[in-house]
């Protein structure tokens, strides 16, 4: 096996999985403290992603563009928890599926209409465009590794505002008991609305992230969210913890099954059969891990410790 | 006719326009309308029997669009290798009696398999793990790429039934609306059979039902097999109609798609789902085709729908139309 390229597929594995957890922390907290199911969480990746190529263009930094573009984004996650979330919360998971299924159309056709139907490009400034020699004869474009180090460092500053904060220590009360913070004295709305935005503003930079390599592009939020559901269901609801680790692992799990399923494929069964099968399983294999999960430990593989 | 009150009527009326209109489309050289229609008649079908796991067994199903695929491969496939030969020779064939109780039987077999695992898991799990279903015979069908992979796969020759021309608009329309009426008809016996009265005493209070002695596990198994059939059929019905099928048929938001329908219409009401895709399919082609720009951003006002009759509409247009819901 090529040494390189398998830690060339790490890398990407990891890059995929620190992506997949901005979008799945936002998701897990909402779920986890409002019980609510959100499938619009999507749109706002999306969003991110336009907010912050339009406003490259107007700034001529993309650096400056990410640090506007995020508290936009939490802006618009703020005004979407006011206007269609709150009044959700008290119904059923149906509901919430259906209503957030129309928040997406609207909020993809809003997109449309605001920078149309074409992609946007995201050029990089220069020091972010070349790549960076490692020992070895690893080559690995400097992006990538700005990703993999944002990705980390959101996750580290996410991981000390839930557990050393007095806006993490209320949020972490809302998870187990709703009720009682806001008999505290908490406003419990604001902190929802707070949560909300604080979610948007995460899902949008992972958006800002994968921008410059794939472009911002309608609808590019409707595939990350269904992998992102993936990963807070294997991880446990309302786990942030279990969302990192299960990020990573379906990141890693995705990106390796693609490049070397078939290789695996091939020690138990014939070369042909394995290079049929592969791509078909390596494709399905996050649902199938997801669907065992469900079946044998419906809680998750790292559950929150209370509940 | 003390039948013919509240929700009566509006079946009476939707049934009565089906029956009568399309005709009158052709008549009048409106070909397009025709298509509209059987569309939509198609649709109501596998909303109808989404509408009898998620209105009356309260089972939210998220992936109901994968039997509707399995439904048109179970079509597509024979048809592909009768034309290019290749695959085992029973199933080089083009006929409807392959063809049909393959989809049913296939969309059941999926639905009994993926049904055993989704139903040991509730409330958001079930959503989620019958989504994850739906995803994976998603990504099956991409990965194949004998059967067009992404691309999709065009039909060349439609199902061959004696008793109906597949290749003929209005006799096609016409198999698919009986074939509607069958299957209201149908889901209206299940209903208000013993078996159904289990299944919704079990929505509204599983422990009950299980202390009264019923497995739940089992009759909720047996709807969900039922309801996976008949949209498997109604998948064969739309690969004849389409002639083009392709894995973007089973997207999870076709599955959203269906389960608006039935919320539109009115859950747990049998004409509910139909009334749900008439005013789902007519609104979609009004909207899509208004004038440009405003066409293009269709999807703008039907989201803000989607939104507001979530908010606002409970019980759907059927309870909103004879004022008197169930609760």
């Amino acid at each position: 096996m090529d040494t390189s390229l398998f830690i060339i597929q790490l890398l990407n594995g990891i890059q995929l999985g620190l992506l997949l957890f901005l979008v799945a922390s936002g998701l897990t907290l909402v779920f986890g403290i409002l019980d609510f199911v959100n499938l619009a969480h999507g749109a706002l990746y999306m969003v991110g992603a336009f907010i912050c190529a339009s406003l490259t263009y107007a700034t001529g930094s993309f650096i400056l563009a990410v640090i506007i573009a995020l508290p936009l984004t939490a802006a618009v996650g703020f005004v979407i928890e006011r206007l269609v979330a709150r009044p959700l919360y008290a119904r059923n998971h149906l509901d919430q599926v259906l209503a957030t299924f129309g928040l997406i159309l609207v909020l993809d056709t809003a997109a449309h209409l605001i920078w149309g139907p074409q992609g946007m490009a995201v050029p990089l400034p220069e020091f972010l465009q070349g790549q960076i020699s490692l020992s070895g004869g690893l080559v690995l474009p400097t992006f990538r590794l700005v990703i993999i180090f944002t990705g980390l460092a959101a996750a580290g500053g996410l991981f000390w505002l839930v557990n050393y904060t007095r806006l993490g220590m209320l949020i972490r009360a809302g998870a187990s008991n709703r009720t009682m913070v806001s008999a505290l004295g908490i406003n419990i709305q604001l902190l929802f609305s707070l949560v909300f935005a604080l979610g948007a503003a995460l899902a949008g930079l992972a958006g800002m992230l994968i921008a410059p390599i794939t472009e911002a592009s309608i609808g590019m939020g409707n595939s990350i969210i269904i992998t992102a559901f993936v990963v807070i269901i294997v991880g446990g609801i309302g786990s942030m913890k279990g969302a990192f680790l299960a990020a990573l692992m379906i990141g890693l799990i995705d990106t390796l099954g693609r490049s070397y399923l078939d290789e695996i494929f091939s020690l138990v069964m014939s070369p042909v059969a394995a290079e049929n099968s592969a791509p078909a399983i390596s494709a399905m294999l996050i649902y199938i891990i997801m669907a065992a999960v469900l079946a044998f430990r419906p809680q998750g593989l790292f559950p929150p410790k209370v509940r | 006719m003390t039948m013919l009150r509240g929700r009566g009527w509006i079946t009476a009326i939707i049934m009565i326009l089906l029956a009568v209109l399309p005709p009158i489309f052709v008549a009048t050289g409106n070909a397009f309308w025709l298509d509209l229609a059987t569309r939509l008649v198609i649709l109501a079908i596998a909303a109808v029997s989404l509408n009898l796991i998620l209105g009356y067994g309260g089972l939210v199903s998220f992936g109901h669009a994968a039997l509707l695929g399995i439904g048109a491969y179970a079509v597509g496939i024979p048809a592909h290798h009768w034309l290019y030969g290749g695959g085992p020779e029973w199933l080089q064939t083009t006929s409807g009696w392959l063809q049909f109780p393959l989809a049913i039987l296939a969309a059941a077999l999926f639905a009994l398999v993926t049904g055993a695992i989704c139903l040991r898991t509730r409330g958001v799990y079930f959503i989620m793990i019958t989504m994850a279903f739906a995803q994976m015979m998603y990504y099956l069908i991409v990965s194949i790429e004998e059967y067009g992979g992404d691309d999709g796969l065009v039909i060349d020759q439609r199902s061959e039934l004696p008793f109906v021309d597949f290749s003929d608009p209005l006799q096609q329309y016409f198999f698919c609306f009986v074939s509607l009426v069958i299957v209201l008809l149908l889901v209206r016996m299940i209903v208000n059979s013993r078996f159904g009265m289990v299944l919704q005493g079990a929505k509204g209070n599983e422990e009950r039902m299980r202390t009264l002695g019923y497995n739940v596990y089992a009759y909720r198994l047996t709807a969900y097999v039922i309801s996976g059939a008949m949209c498997g059929f109604a998948g064969a019905l739309l690969g004849n109609f389409t002639t083009f099928i392709s894995p973007e048929m089973m997207d999870w938001q076709r599955s959203g798609e269906l389960m608006f329908m039935v919320i539109l219409g009115g859950a747990s009401t049998t004409v509910g789902p139909v009334l749900g895709a008439v005013v789902f399919i007519v609104l979609e082609h009004l909207l899509s085709s208004l004038p440009e720009p405003l066409g293009v951003y269709w999807h703008l006002p039907f989201g803000l729908l989607l939104i507001i009759v979530v908010l606002f509409v409970r019980g759907g247009l059927t309870t909103l139309l004879t004022r008197r819901g169930d609760r």
